[in-house]
């Protein structure tokens, strides 16, 4: 496919790993914050090829990982109601929840369906009008435009069976958090592309200069990751911090502007929970006042759910990047894909699931 | 999650007033949100898709900048081989 296969060539990459050992002449710490770069580093196993010159540390980059506990419960007692028809990403039917998980959900009669695409969960409600549909809003800024869109057109339509359940983090707040960490040991960042295709990079430009760190805006297939790091270990080596971008075919510097401004119109920036990591000020998106008859936690009674997470699962550790996936004693043994305790082991994107999938259990350096 | 993929453009049109159009990935065809790309696509442009919705359209002299970079680079990596194994 035409601007995929390209960046997937083996000989390139060969090069790439050859040009990023002779830049570097030390071993420097990076961070990916997206579950799709963890993904592809982990399966091409790009981590390991550089073991010796850079330590790939996967950052909290899976929305479906950090999802509060206490989200994934109100989306399971919204979805066993007899007039809910529940709608989700694929992926967010695994992920465990107090009990069960919402494919629980569906086989003990629920209606639980997977969509594509918000607008599809809306076009839903206007063909069932007799059935409440609602749509689990999660993501980071990539599908915020998206559940934006859905929300807006509801209420420009006049979908009132319409509602959503959101769950929405952004990326900035997280960086700064791990950045503040007395324990961090993150030299540089590969920033989202996709992320920063919506928002643009100039809300990294205060992070990279107050905390000394190179940032390079880096796209998803294995060359544009090998280039990303390429870039990041020269700045580390040069001394630099910038934010630089590697995945020029898609990112401007201001993003997507018609995006942000209906992301705005819609959602306001509200304090977040990220599960495992705790609350962040202001690392969250909630719909504002005037789209208030769309928010499910409003339009269905869920204020008695409250939730803590159990101190077993250690993924707040992994997604902090201050312990390995091999390194938790449940991974693999007490915590796999088929029984996970936490949600980095059910996503694709995870960074337990990618280990074990993967056949990482253990350090190869 | 975030995951983009890059489609061609091949229909455009309007629905009840939203920018909508179809998008052929690699021969897969699927209904595509142009919102937010609308003031700068056209027909046969690329696009990366997120769940249903256009982000961005491709720069294409971008793409093939990044890859003529990434190439001679692998090129130049293969006359070194070719030198340490000339005899």
């Amino acid at each position: 496919m035409k601007y995929l296969s390209e960046y997937r060539d083996g000989r390139v990459a060969r090069a790439l790993v050859a040009e990023i050992k002779a830049a570097a002449t030390r071993r420097w710490v990076l961070m990916e914050v997206c579950g799709g770069q963890t993904h592809t580093i982990v399966k091409q196993g790009l981590d390991e090829m550089l073991g010796d010159v850079i330590e790939m540390v996967h950052g909290p980059g899976c929305p479906v990982c950090v999802t509060p506990l206490e989200q994934i419960d109100k989306a399971l007692a919204l979805a066993a109601r007899p007039d809910v028809i529940f709608t989700s990403f694929g992926d967010m039917l695994r992920v465990p929840g107090s009990d069960c998980d919402l494919q629980q959900i569906r086989a003990r009669g629920g209606a639980v369906r997977i969509v594509y695409s918000p607008l599809d969960a809306l076009e839903l409600a206007r063909k069932t009008p007799d059935k409440q549909v609602v749509f689990f809003a999660v993501g980071f800024e990539t599908t915020a435009p998206a559940n934006a869109m859905a929300v807006w057109r509801a209420k420009e339509l006049g979908v009132d069976n319409f509602s959503v359940l959101v769950s929405h983090v952004t990326v900035p707040p997280a960086m700064t958090a791990l950045l503040a960490a007395p324990d961090n040991r993150v030299q540089g960042f590969l920033a989202a592309g996709h992320v920063c295709t919506v928002m643009g990079w100039t809300e990294y430009e205060p992070i990279a200069a107050k905390y000394k760190v190179p940032i390079v805006v880096t796209g998803f297939e294995p060359l544009d990751i090998l280039e990303g790091m390429l870039l990041a270990v020269r700045q580390l080596e040069e001394g630099r911090h910038e934010v630089e971008n590697q995945y020029v075919r898609s990112v401007r510097r201001d993003g997507n502007q018609p995006a942000q401004d209906l992301v705005s119109r819609v959602f306001e920036l509200v304090d977040r929970s990220w599960r495992g990591i705790g609350p962040i000020p202001r690392s969250g998106l909630g719909l504002r006042e005037e789209f208030a008859a769309f928010d499910a936690e409003k339009r269905f009674d869920l204020a008695g759910i409250h939730t803590t997470e159990p101190a077993e699962c250690r993924a707040g550790d992994v997604l902090r990047g201050v312990l390995k996936p091999f390194d938790c004693p449940a991974f693999g043994k007490a915590c796999t894909p088929e029984h996970p305790l936490g949600a980095p082991m059910v996503s694709s994107e995870g960074a337990c699931a990618a280990y074990y999938n993967y056949g990482r259990f253990r350090s190869a350096v | 999650m975030c995951l983009g993929i890059p489609g061609k453009i091949v229909a455009m049109h309007d629905t009840q007033g939203l920018p909508m159009g179809v998008v052929d990935f690699g021969g897969v065809r699927r209904e595509v949100c142009l919102a937010y790309v609308a003031d700068e696509v056209k027909l046969g442009d690329y696009a990366i898709v997120h769940v249903g919705f256009a982000i961005s359209k491709v720069d294409e002299a971008e793409a093939q900048r990044t890859f003529a970079v990434l190439r001679e680079m692998s090129q130049l990596d293969e006359l070194e081989w070719m030198k340490e194994l000339a005899p």
